[in-house]
């Protein structure tokens, strides 16, 4: 096995035992650290180690470890994702942490997106924004051929430029007012670049926007935070695209 | 028992259309009176639930993650397959089915399988309805690429990310039944019991992993859409939360577990690089189309790539098959790799590697072409190995990627357990002993969108179920035998944490009954698997308590039944005397070491029956007979 020097470091871990706990820091220290583990494989490290001191494990989401189910959050070192950029935190390896450093975990922060324990955060207001006019409607069964419908190859490549959204939040939790628009803007401009998208446009952009406020994400005021926080590298102009789109279907 | 496939009388292609007339219906009126449980939000899960939500049936939907968005259908990269024939190359339904039926070295179910490349045109139709940003040609045609184990081009894809694209379309058709109030959806909820009622599946008992407390949930049929059971093997390509515990709480219930030795070793993965390792990533095989397979012909040599001039290099599966070259299917790429480390021939620190080299590709299409095509995955491998590939071959290594084996269900993907179905990978029907890419997809979307919203109402329209309510005793005694479970969990207070057992587990299995099994490997695993499970409940060290969200606690339930399938796995593998697909017996193999099928003895699924705690599963017989394919030696040279 890998032959790369060991590295040790001190956390400090966001611990809070539920939504109505204060919450706080707690510090612990990891040793044993290869370099090529994963920034998540880490935290395994220390939870198997609190595991056998009889402390509770430290609640952190993490599913795929691949950068694409959009489960794992953390904002590390004051960065959601942490220092990398264009990669979720479970792509995040140690190699990028000096040996002997100091590191802070803490969830994703936002009033749409309640605490639920120590790093795991409520995220379902997304859901919410999908479910108010996140697709085309079409049952199984009706669909014409696939060919009917020519769509050139750089529009479909643009709309899955968007499409790529992971939807994880941590555009959310990178801005500093918590704003939503570029996950949103994300799924309103892959889907009003397609033909298929076509005939529910304009309520699409409506709904989704109404619901983006409702759940009570904050306004976009040109950070671009997002956009440098998005492990899938999706860009701001998608957010003009959805001022656009919400303007014209306003002015109708 | 005698195993029905209740597979309809007819000719092959007629088959699925005239089951479909027989089928009763349910009114249109009455859907509206039947509650469906659907566990699981993959491609299968999502897709049925939207599916039956659009018919009008009363759906909860049940998933582990924190929204249905996250299964682990979003990680498959490569495509979707189906006939359309779109290139004008030679496909048909036809040659899916054949295809698909000798990729599975003639282990699956005829009929299931050409039912699944008839409807596989209608998949693409629907995705692309959704909004899916397939590729496109220039002129806005869809495109197509060629994938391991098949002669033509019918793969369709989103970049590398086509998994993600088609679940984030079945999502945003549940979300949107969803929002019309036809779909109910619980997130952060594991099915910790199964409950029968009069011998049919009435409903489920869950945790809710945010509180802890459990929680049952009544309706008139329960579809199981769990995923598979890679992550027995501790170390796989699955998830983290991916486990078998649904399904094995099913089997225990009376649900047959069929060829659960069936699993399959992906061969482009990226090496494990230390203890550390808690899973492993998976990079499409659609990189084999362009990357080329290699080791140095010299055993042990050091040198670094770049230094191994092109004679020294042995482009082992070019030179092996030359037909297929590094396309062949996933099996043979992911043997052959074994062979050349075994032999001393691998690379990298741990020598457990092949390169994929893309410098040819490069030099004749331009490294943006290539960037065009796998950019993701160049910078996925980049991230986690901190090596370049477009400058340096990247290192392969086979890993546990899918199990084709399941519990078995009947043409009407209903398992022994009446109003118990079960879908897409959790299911052993269509891949007999070894998948084709791009197939899993297809196969998933297949049974939520086009079957089981006709066999579903067949089963409802064809009885009258009781009415039942979470206030049956069934539902307290069920209740009761989960908490009971999680106390005993809690209780072991030893000494090794649930992912200690669960990686000994994975050893073993991965040494004894991965790539290569002998009798004697297997005979082994079945003396270690018991006894590491009696360790498991006496040295258990646990944290934290039941009362909410509890890592460690979720982790040793779900290791407590890998514990129980694994030993199961190895069971089934020694039973099977031959090799086919995935199952590689040392035993039997052709002289140039293909996997070598013994038809007159084992032409059948192995369906094995719970017979009580502690007691060895019974066997029972499917005979699986071919009547529209030639069983013929797979060959691809």
């Amino acid at each position: 096995m890998s032959e790369k020097a060991k590295r040790s470091y001190t956390l400090k871990v966001w611990r809070q035992r539920g939504p109505k706990d204060k919450g706080r820091f707690a510090q612990y220290q990891v040793s044993g650290i290869s370099p090529d583990a994963s920034f998540l494989e880490m935290l395994d490290v220390l939870n198997e180690e609190l595991i056998k001191r009889g402390e509770p494990v430290i609640a952190f989401d993490s599913d795929c470890r691949e950068g694409i189910c959009g489960m794992c959050s953390c904002v590390i070192n004051g960065q959601p994702h942490g220092p990398d950029n264009g990669s979720a935190t479970c792509e995040l390896h140690m190699r990028r942490f000096e040996d002997g450093s100091t590191i802070t975990v803490e969830p994703f922060r936002a009033r749409a997106f309640p605490p639920v324990k120590d790093l795991v955060v409520d995220r379902s207001a997304f859901d919410r924004i999908i479910a108010s006019g996140g697709y085309v409607s079409i049952n199984a069964g009706n669909a014409p051929d696939g060919n009917a419908l020519a769509i050139g190859h750089d529009t479909s490549e643009k709309a899955m430029d968007a499409a790529a959204c992971i939807g994880c939040g941590a555009c959310v939790a990178a801005c500093p007012n918590a704003a939503a628009m570029l996950f949103v803007s994300a799924k309103v401009s892959h889907l009003a670049l397609l033909p298929q998208g076509q005939p529910e446009r304009d309520a699409r952009a409506l709904a989704m926007s109404r619901t983006m406020d409702e759940a009570g994400f904050g306004n976009c005021s040109n950070e671009y935070e997002c956009e440098a926080a998005c492990p899938k590298e999706i860009k701001v102009s998608h957010i003009a695209l959805l001022n656009r789109e919400f303007l014209r279907a306003s002015l109708k | 028992m005698t195993l029905d496939g209740k597979i309809p009388a007819g000719a092959m292609a007629d088959k699925w259309d005239k089951h479909r007339f027989e089928l009763k219906l349910v009114n249109p009126a009455n859907k509206r009176k039947y509650d469906i449980l659907v566990v699981g939000t993959g491609l299968a899960g999502s897709s049925a639930a939207a599916s039956l939500a659009e018919l009008g049936y009363n759906v909860k939907v049940f998933c582990i993650q924190d929204s249905p968005r996250r299964a682990h259908s979003i990680a498959a990269q490569g495509g979707i397959n189906a006939a359309k024939n779109y290139p004008n190359d030679g496909d048909s339904v036809r040659r899916l089915f054949y295809d698909t039926v000798k990729g599975g070295d003639f282990r699956s179910r005829e009929a299931n399988v050409y039912r699944l490349a008839q409807v596989s045109n209608h998949i693409i139709d629907q995705c692309v309805a959704q909004g899916v940003p397939f590729a496109r040609e220039y002129g806005g045609t869809l495109s197509n690429r060629s994938f391991g184990g098949a002669q033509v081009s019918r793969t369709f894809y989103a970049r590398g990310q086509t998994g993600q694209q088609l679940l984030l379309g079945a999502y945003s058709s549940l979300m949107r039944q969803q929002a019309q109030g036809k779909i109910r959806i619980f997130p952060r909820r594991e099915l910790l019991e199964l409950v029968l009622v009069d011998g049919a599946a009435r409903g489920i008992v869950c945790r809710n992993l945010v509180t802890g407390a459990l929680e049952s949930y009544a309706g008139h049929a329960v579809l199981l859409c769990t995923g598979g059971y890679g992550q027995t093997f501790y170390l796989s390509t699955n998830a983290m939360a991916s486990n078998c515990s649904a399904a094995w709480r099913a089997h225990k219930h009376g649900a047959f577990f069929a060829n659960p030795c069936y699993t399959q070793i992906h061969p482009t993965c990226i090496p494990v690089s230390g203890e550390h390792q808690s899973k492993l990533t998976l990079m499409s095989e659609s990189l084999r189309n362009d990357g080329r397979v290699w080791v140095p012909k010299k055993k042990g040599d050091p040198r670094a790539p770049s230094q191994i001039p092109e004679e020294e290099r042995d482009y082992y599966l070019e030179r092996k098959y030359p037909s297929f070259g590094n396309l062949v299917p996933r099996d043979v790429a992911s043997r052959n790799a074994k062979q050349m480390t075994d032999a001393g021939r691998g690379v990298g620190e741990t020598g457990l590697a092949v390169y994929l080299d893309f410098a040819d590709a490069i030099a004749r299409l331009g490294a943006a072409a290539v960037r065009e095509k796998y950019g993701n995955l160049f910078d996925m491998y980049h991230h986690i190995t901190d090596e370049d590939p477009y400058k340096v071959p990247m290192r392969i290594y086979p890993a546990v990627h899918y199990t084709m084996g399941g519990l078995w269900v009947d043409y009407n993907l209903m398992t022994t357990i009446p109003g118990l179905f079960c879908l897409g990978e959790a299911n052993f029907s269509d891949h007999g002993a070894n998948r084709l890419g791009a197939s899993a997809l297809m196969q998933g979307l297949a049974d939520g969108y086009f079957i089981i919203p006709y066999t579903l109402g067949g089963y409802l329209a064809s009885g009258k179920l009781a009415a039942v309510n979470e206030g049956h005793q069934e539902f307290r005694a069920m209740e009761t035998a989960a908490e009971q479970r999680l106390k005993r969990l809690l209780s072991a207070n030893g000494k090794r944490t649930p992912v200690e057992f669960h990686r000994a587990l994975g050893r073993i299995l991965w040494d004894k009954c991965g790539m290569a099994r002998n009798a004697a490997g297997l005979k082994e695993a079945l003396r270690e698997i018991p006894r590491l499970r009696e360790e498991f409940w006496s040295d258990l060290k646990l944290s934290g308590d039941a009362d909410g969200m509890n890592g460690a606690l979720e982790r040793a339930g779900r290791v407590a039944d890998f514990l129980e399938l694994g030993e199961l796995l190895v069971r089934d593998a020694l039973n099977r005397e031959e090799s086919c697909g995935g199952h590689f017996r040392e035993e039997h193999q052709t002289p140039e070491g293909e996997a070598k099928r013994n038809d007159a003895d084992f032409s059948y699924v192995a369906a094995w029956e719970h017979a009580g705690e502690g007691k060895p599963q019974t066997l029972h017989k499917e005979p699986l007979a071919f009547e529209e394919t030639h069983l013929t030696q797979r060959s691809y040279a």
